[in-house]
């Protein structure tokens, strides 16, 4: 091979590498996110079932109920709306009535039962998930001080 | 008065270091050497300064002093003294004095070790290390000062997040450091190199082990990360594409690829430009991985507070250090001259495609953390990228690389023959397949992919090893000679394929845990059992107890293989009195290289407990496969030829290589 052969070679095999991870990157994008909501913003959001979404907001107060087993039911709420919320496993150590929590997971079709399968609540007892305290901060809700704290 | 001489001691690091930027520089371009010599003096002098007021903070610490904030915020009086000590870098000022001790203690070793350097690039390296040292000073001293005292004294401390109380603390953080601050030296060594326009095999030579040695401890660093996170946080995971993880990693991938790109440029003169900017990238990046968790921006487990002025200072540094960089780059790369040329089927070939294919995997990662950012930015939006992203992009382009690993080292410089190495490597091939099989069907079945990535792993193995088998004969000469010849093999060839070993082992220790890993979450009375990976576990019920700081629940299980008893296991949750917060502490027993893992979860009315029991099949791999890479990283820095002081540029042309025939 000529000297321009070589480099001609090395630079298209590495550009057209490049050109083949910018496409994965992008069909990953519309794959494999999850947009996160509010319960407030789901009735203008139009999902498809089975769309894997972050669901955030508070643990609505008296609403935790252990059914049999390991599956529990509770309620996240922006203190407007509420979304009935099912998970099977355990809890997150942080996981309380009144908290912040993130659970991402689906709706089932035909059903307002947003069935989790990761439910997060992190690792500080005043700790408010941002996303949820941006949003519900954005709607007047007041947080109890919380962020004085820290 | 003691916190005070503290406090002191990092402002007169601050004017040292200031001095020490700006003085060698006209020194070096003036040839003046008591000008030069002062980068060497106040290197030295920074870092016992800044030592000093690190050991300020840890005495503060120590001693419970609540009359410092950080130590309120961060301490309490009745914690181990392990945590008090590590408690000094579990938090987000201390961790930055930490940050800067590294920072000082790596250009003190340039200082002391770097006497075979040319007198002007060592002043320009001490410089630019200055100039980060000084920026980086003025943002503790200003936004996040460790030394505020408070007025009213109180009491009690709050008490360290006890998350961080753990072992882990003492040694990741610094690990961390050690990988992630070290790129600076090869970043200083990149921009002193363009403010000399020279460069040159002997500049590669001398960037090569301190890559290395920060890479050795990146790795580390990062492993000793997952492991900690993996038996602390109690979800059984060991990796969770978290961005403060992916800030850590993204440095770790450019840096491995600087240390190939400076092999190619040490031994064929080749690929200069673009190892300078992969020193300049590799930093970036660590810097870039500091404002990130340091500023806030991320919701994350490592963010330990949220102050918009220290995120806005950060992002000031980052802009001008890497900016700077940049610029200096564009303005000067023209001129340095384009080194060897080499056929697209050569060793340097071959490393090419490593650096692409390392840095295009960097730029995914780097593109999956950010875009949450940038589009909430831009649109309001708000989305998680998560392990499904990062698996599909990160994963599929690793695989090309993985593949090609065993065939680089044998491809020889210049043209190689790939052919040949192919035919070399059957043997590699065979024994990954075999290997692959034998592993897959131990574990029972499970997806055909599992199976091709044990193949792949056991071939990466195999291949590393037929490199030292080719080089020293073996089964071609008598055993003697063999022997001989691979004990005369220099060091860094044991070094890259301990390194491809260890990689190797890493990826069957992913594959085996993510296909075979078996999950149960059951509701146990006292006396119930549950099978997992093999063994029977029987609940024999809670018991209370109390820690120095905490009160916790533990649940006793016994572990039986075939009705014989073979060991017993604890697993608690904690709560911690002083910030009433809960913890999961995990009961993790070890069986070779596999772990059975059960969590507590909530209790039950009845009397009952729901418990998570994860079988982990051969998780023990990912680190050990990680401790292997790092010993590779050790040995290949003990190699003769790249000890810290390099030989001299007029050395290096009369001394060949040894090396045995093939």
């Amino acid at each position: 091979m000529t000297r321009k052969q070589k480099r001609l070679a090395i630079i298209g095999g590495g550009v057209s590498f490049i050109f083949a991870a910018v496409l994965l990157v992008m069909f990953a994008f519309s794959q494999a996110v999850a947009y996160f909501y509010v319960p407030g913003d789901l009735a203008k959001a139009h999902l498809a079932p089975g769309t894997r979404i972050r669901l955030g907001g508070l643990v609505e107060a008296g609403s935790v109920k252990r059914g049999d087993g390991m599956t529990v039911s509770f309620s996240v709420t922006d203190t407007l709306d509420r979304v009935p919320v099912t998970y099977t496993g355990i809890l997150p150590d942080l996981f309380r009535e009144g908290q912040g929590v993130v659970a991402e997971g689906a709706f089932v079709a035909g059903s307002a039962v947003f069935v989790a399968d990761t439910v997060l609540a992190k690792h500080d007892e005043t700790y408010m998930p941002k996303d949820v305290a941006d949003r519900l901060k954005a709607q007047g809700v007041s947080l109890g001080g919380k962020e004085n704290i820290q | 008065m003691i916190i005070e001489l503290g406090h002191y001691a990092l402002v007169l690091a601050l004017g040292v270091s200031i001095l020490q930027a700006i003085m060698p520089v006209f020194g070096a371009a003036r040839a003046d050497r008591a000008l030069m010599e002062i980068g060497t003096v106040a290197a030295k002098a920074t870092f016992l300064l800044v030592a000093l007021s690190f050991g300020v903070l840890t005495y503060a610490h120590v001693t419970s002093d609540f009359s410092v904030q950080n130590v309120w915020e961060n301490s309490h009086s009745q914690i181990p003294l392990i945590y008090k000590f590590s408690g000094v870098w579990g938090n987000h000022e201390g961790s930055m004095l930490l940050w800067m001790l590294i920072l000082t203690f790596f250009s003190a070793l340039v200082a002391v070790f770097g006497d075979n350097l040319p007198d002007t690039l060592k002043a320009n390296v001490l410089a630019v290390q200055a100039w980060i040292a000084s920026a980086f000073s003025l943002f503790i001293l200003l936004t996040s000062n460790p030394f505020n005292r408070l007025v009213d004294v109180p009491g009690e401390g709050r008490d360290l997040n006890p998350v961080l109380q753990d072992i882990g603390l003492a040694i990741h953080p610094p690990l961390l450091y050690l990988g992630y601050v070290g790129f600076s030296v090869c970043f200083s060594f990149a921009v002193a190199a363009l403010i000399e326009g020279r460069i040159d095999a002997a500049w590669a030579r001398w960037v090569r082990p301190w890559t290395l040695a920060a890479w050795t401890c990146l790795t580390a660093g990062i492993a000793m990360g997952s492991y900690w996170a993996y038996y602390e946080l109690g979800w059984g995971g060991w990796w969770f594409w978290d961005p403060v993880e992916n800030a850590s990693f993204i440095p770790w991938l450019a840096g491995t690829a600087l240390l190939h790109s400076a092999l190619v440029m040490e031994k064929r003169e080749a690929l200069k430009i673009w190892t300078v900017l992969l020193a300049i990238l590799t930093f970036s990046m660590s810097l870039l991985g500091t404002f990130l968790v340091r500023s806030g921006v991320l919701t994350s487990v490592h963010a330990f507070a949220t102050d918009p002025t220290r995120g806005v200072f950060i992002l000031v540094i980052l802009i001008l250090f890497i900016g700077g960089a940049f610029s200096l780059f564009a303005f000067r790369a023209a001129h340095l001259k384009a080194g060897g040329l080499f056929a697209p089927i050569s060793r340097e070939g071959a490393l090419v495609l490593n650096n692409l294919i390392l840095t295009t995997a960097a730029a995914t990662v780097l593109t999956g953390t950010l875009y949450p950012l940038v589009l909430e930015a831009l649109t309001g939006a708000k989305i998680s990228v998560g392990a499904p992203f990062f698996n599909m992009t990160f994963g599929l382009l690793m695989l090309p690389l993985l593949l090609a690993v065993p065939f680089g080292p044998l491809l020889a410089w210049k043209r190689g023959d790939l052919l040949g190495a192919g035919q070399r490597l059957f043997a590699a091939v065979a024994i990954g397949l075999a290997a692959g099989c034998a592993i897959y069907y131990a574990q029972h079945g499970g997806p055909i992919m599992a199976l091709a990535g044990l193949v792949l792993g056991a071939y990466m193995i195999a291949g590393s090893l037929t490199e030292l088998f080719l080089r020293s004969g073996i089964g071609k000469v008598a055993g003697s000679v063999a022997l001989r010849r691979l004990a005369g093999l220099p060091r860094s060839v044991f070094g890259t394929a301990l390194a491809h070993i260890g990689l190797g082992v890493t990826l069957i220790g992913i594959v085996a845990v993510t296909a075979f890993e078996t999950e149960h979450i059951v509701e146990m009375k006292p006396g119930m059992t549950t099978d997992a990976g093999g063994y029977t576990l029987r609940f024999d019920g809670l018991r209370d107890g109390k820690g120095p700081n905490y009160t916790e629940q533990s649940g006793h299980f016994t572990v039986m293989r075939a009705g014989v008893i073979v060991t017993e296991m604890w697993s608690s949750k904690r709560l911690y009195t002083a910030r009433r917060m809960p913890t999961t502490e995990a009961g993790i027993k070890t069986f070779g290289s596999s772990q059975l893992y059960v969590s507590l979860g909530d209790g039950m009315a009845d009397g009952g407990v729901v418990v998570r029991i994860w079988w982990k099949p051969m998780i023990l791999c990912i680190w050990g496969g990680a401790l292997v890479m790092m010993m590779g990283g050790a040995v290949s820095l003990s190699d003769r030829r790249l000890r810290i002081g390099a030989p001299s540029r007029a050395k290096k042309q009369k001394r060949p290589v040894l090396e045995p025939a093939q």
